[in-house]
């Protein structure tokens, strides 16, 4: 998808002026495509800085999925000035925290310092936008790293199989069927070309974002980062392809055996995400449907399920309306010991069956709107997640400047609206569902090895 | 976090001490007429208030045949209270925005909320955490239902390597003391538990005496009293009951090897570590900061996983308590490659406790901790859990204003004495669960 809105706000002037006013949130595009965003928040002499590139694992391809994710790994390992290690020491040094993650839509690096450090981020951040060693001896190693902690997150966590499985059984043709962090045998198999063309291919200022959010001034910011990141060249970008994924037509099935105790259910319905924060309805009803479903604890699955019932002894749901690509509306949950998974899963149609029919009331709505207006003061207590919500907005196509109507939005959706989407989205042919099958500790020897895991190192 | 008018004057300090050293977080302290212990910080930034209640009443006041008992009295408090059901608090909450949370470990088990700070939000949910933490009703058929649940999450625990890790970890390294309990009991305890042996436990530990209530928010002096007045004033009367006893130092090394099929063997090496409070703490701290608590530039994270690739995480810690809390060093690897990590980490490990760090590697580390200290308290949300934990701790009021120069008076010297008196790289407890093939 092409980036939108990159440089709708480039006077510096404007920009200053609405900064001391209001301390709002103001951006500025760089002349190489860089687009810095600013957030003034004085309450503490600390300054986050978040670089986000528009590159996740949705633009990855077969044979080298979780290369995204790798590239962040190896950004850490040097540049032409700066050796294997260094940019962590020198940020430690100063009294300042750093790290990164990788989504499947984007991958962020940050840096959190007292407030006379930013320029120490922005040089180190700049300098490794366009000078990454990423050398053959610092791969070699990392990628057994990034080896250890897909067997940590993903291998031996049962439940986190069976979501990988149940998203890649879920998506057919969009590349959100890949897990982020790869699968074993592209990551037993990538080189350091791989990680190189990666990084070719998607680092340049013309594809990131950097969100300040902290005790500075904007203009301040603005000049800063013109002096670090002003020289980067940009290029052009390869072309994305749409890859839509096509109607689901039936329900689909998977089953994932690993040694557990407890079943699990994970049921994925493909959802809508937001794309026009103004003219776009469904996804705003269909997250205040994830809020009276599973959005505080007096909402309707724990209350019904795990408390009246006793069906469940864990239930949730989930939709996240902004991202790139698609959207998927979970509902999952443990069932109880002596009930079945597909117990659980008669139990919870019947859930979203009684919405389809009778809908939510007024009471959940409002409670529902409680929790977003309670949510928008809380989020300020914390500079990091005020850059990540601005951040998250920017990278699936939206603007910063969305936030506020977007919480607007979901304030006004209606009860019929919200009986609609589920109406809509919450069907049999739409679904896929992902079970747990617990196995037995003993008589599950040395848990499946990989195909080709003799060749690793 | 500080008000402006604080932060301000915090900046004036910095002119007078370090750069970094701008510390100065005024907590306001007085204590309830039923002796309950308040810790406040103004601050009118934001709307809103968030409170910490905390009370003597951790897993450490278990006995091994009712082990479990602790964690589920505080998980009951608010699932029914003052004839209020656990429905109508949950909706009571959430219908003004609300959240409840709190923690539970060793010594502590405590309630939070987080609420706007006007008077309807904050009046609706004060009224029903006042609720919660004085009259819980432990109705039975819930109480029944709770242990069901609480049954069914240890079973699922007992198969996965991490908590089967830790909780043998723990077994070994405190023996019989209640430090080595397992904080949420074991599947025959919890099933045992009866709704008496509930009602009991909360009279003697979650009393006015025994309670730490903290405020940071947009409330005055006078509703911050009020506040506390309401939380406390109905609290069981009393000190709270028991004493946890003494740690013992371990005699010998204990390793021991747990099969599991998963890929990676999680990995735990430990030693008795440190009370809160003690004088050993700020040297065994930034110590730990050069051995393992200092993310990617500690030499664990150097030896382990940069140079060799041999781990995702690899991390060490001190865990100060009421009583020695633990030293812990933690790993997972390939299960083909347990040996060789191992043996990597007892270098380490032994190395460091030998010589100590470097003087440079010592600067750099305290450097970190001093210039970044901003960084520890810049939400309210981490400044309240200073203020719950210097109330419980009954550390000095000016622990925030002191952190910085107790770490920057820390000294080679220090750290090496303090790691040989509390970290015995010849007599640890090591488990592995996973394999060493």
């Amino acid at each position: 998808m092409p980036r939108l809105r990159v440089s709708r706000f480039a006077v510096a002037g404007l920009a200053f002026l609405a900064a001391t006013a209001s301390a709002a949130t103001v951006d500025r595009t760089l002349s190489n495509g860089l687009k810095v965003i600013v957030k003034e928040d004085h309450r503490s002499p600390v300054v986050a800085s978040q670089v986000w590139y528009k590159a996740g694992s949705i633009d990855e391809f077969n044979g080298t999925t979780g290369v995204a994710h790798v590239l962040e790994h190896m950004m850490f390992k040097g540049t032409k000035k700066v050796g294997p290690g260094e940019f962590s020491k020198i940020i430690a040094e100063a009294g300042g925290r750093e790290n990164a993650f990788t989504s499947s839509d984007y991958t962020t690096y940050f840096e959190q310092v007292e407030k006379s450090k930013l320029p120490l981020a922005f040089r180190l951040e700049a300098d490794r936008m366009q000078n990454l060693a990423l050398s053959a001896d610092e791969f070699a190693k990392e990628i057994k790293v990034v080896m250890e902690e897909r067997r940590w997150r993903t291998e031996d966590k049962p439940q986190s199989l069976v979501y990988e499985q149940t998203v890649a059984t879920a998506y057919q043709e969009h590349p959100y069927r890949r897990p982020v962090i790869g699968w074993m045998n592209d990551l037993q198999h990538m080189t350091v070309d791989d990680a190189r063309d990666w990084y070719r291919r998607w680092y340049a200022p013309n594809n990131a974002v950097l969100v300040v959010v902290g005790d500075v001034k904007a203009d301040e910011v603005f000049k800063l980062a013109q002096t670090y990141f002003g020289k980067l060249k940009p290029h052009a970008l390869p072309l994305r392809k749409p890859q839509e994924e096509p109607k689901q037509d039936g329900t689909k099935r998977v089953t994932v055996k690993a040694p557990a105790k407890l079943p699990y259910l994970l049921m994925a319905y493909h959802a809508p995400v937001l794309r026009d924060v103004d003219k776009d309805w469904e996804p705003y009803a269909l997250e205040v449907l994830a809020g009276v479903l599973d959005g505080n604890p007096a909402a309707r699955l724990n209350r019904s399920l795990v408390r009246e019932q006793q069906v469940a002894s864990e239930v949730g749901a989930g939709y996240d309306a902004v991202s790139r690509g698609p959207a998927l509306f979970v509902v999952e949950g443990t069932p109880s010991e002596g009930k079945t998974v597909g117990a659980l899963e008669t139990a919870i149609r019947a859930e979203l069956e009684r919405i389809k029919k009778d809908g939510v009331t007024a009471e959940e709505l409002a409670r529902v709107r409680s929790q977003v207006v309670a949510a928008k003061v809380y989020q300020r207590d914390s500079m990091f997640y005020q850059g990540m919500v601005i951040g998250q907005m920017e990278l699936s196509g939206l603007s910063y400047k969305d936030i506020d109507a977007r919480l607007a939005k979901l304030q006004q959706v209606t009860p019929e609206q919200v009986r609609d989407v589920a109406r809509k989205y919450l069907t049999d042919d739409n679904l896929t569902v992902g079970t747990l099958d617990p196995q037995p500790l003993d008589t599950k020897k040395p848990a499946m090895p990989p195909k080709g895991l003799h060749h690793d190192f | 976090m500080i008000s402006k008018k604080l932060a301000l004057l915090a900046a004036g300090f910095g002119l007078l001490l370090s750069a970094a050293a701008q510390a100065a977080l005024p907590i306001q302290h007085w204590k309830t007429d039923n002796g309950t212990r308040v810790y406040f910080v103004e601050s009118h930034d934001l709307p809103m208030l968030d409170v910490s209640v905390d009370f003597a009443a951790g897993s450490a006041y278990d006995t091994a045949p009712k082990s479990g008992l602790a964690s589920l009295t505080r998980h009951m408090l608010a699932l029914g209270a003052g004839g209020v059901s656990e429905d109508d608090i949950a909706k009571g909450l959430a219908d003004v925005g609300a959240s409840l949370g709190g923690a539970f470990d060793q010594d502590r088990a405590s309630y939070t909320l987080r609420t706007l700070s006007g008077q309807r939000e904050r009046v609706q949910s004060l009224a029903l955490l006042a609720k919660i933490l004085q009259q819980p009703d432990f109705p039975t058929a819930i109480l029944e239902r709770e242990k069901k649940r609480a049954i069914a999450a240890l079973r699922e625990e007992d198969t996965q390597p991490e908590s089967i890790a830790a909780k043998a970890f723990f077994r070994d390294l405190y023996g019989g003391h209640p430090y080595g309990l397992p904080p949420a009991g074991k599947p025959e305890t919890v099933a045992a538990l009866s709704r008496d042996e509930v009602a009991a436990f909360y009279r003697a530990h979650y009393t006015a005496g025994s309670a730490v209530v903290s405020l940071i928010g947009d409330v005055s002096r006078a509703e911050a009293e009020a506040i506390a007045k309401e939380l406390s004033s109905n609290l069981p009367a009393g000190a709270g009951e028991g004493a946890i006893p003494p740690v013992a130092q371990l005699a010998k090394a204990e390793q021991q090897t747990i099969a599991h099929p998963a890929k990676q063997s999680h990995i735990l090496i430990g030693d008795v570590g440190v009370r809160r409070g003690d004088p050993d703490y700020f040297p065994l701290f930034v110590g730990n900061h050069v051995l393992g608590g200092g993310g990617f530039t500690s030499r664990l994270m150097q030896d382990v996983r940069e140079k060799r690739g041999l781990a995702y995480s690899v991390y060490s810690y001190f865990e100060p308590l009421r009583q020695e809390g633990p030293f812990v060093i933690g790993l997972q690897t390939k299960r083909e490659q347990t040996a060789q990590a191992l043996e990597v980490v007892r270098d380490t490990l032994k190395e460091f406790v030998a010589a100590g760090p470097k003087a440079a590697e010592l600067e750099k580390a305290k450097q970190n901790i001093v210039l970044g200290f901003p960084l520890r308290i810049d939400s309210n949300a981490k400044i309240l859990g200073y203020l719950a934990m210097i109330g419980f701790y009954d550390l000095p009021l000016t622990y925030l204003d002191d952190f910085v120069r107790h770490v920057e008076r820390v000294g080679v010297r220090d750290v090496k004495d303090a790691f040989a008196r509390r970290v015995h790289p010849d007599r640890m407890v090591t488990v592995v669960v996973g394999g060493g093939e």
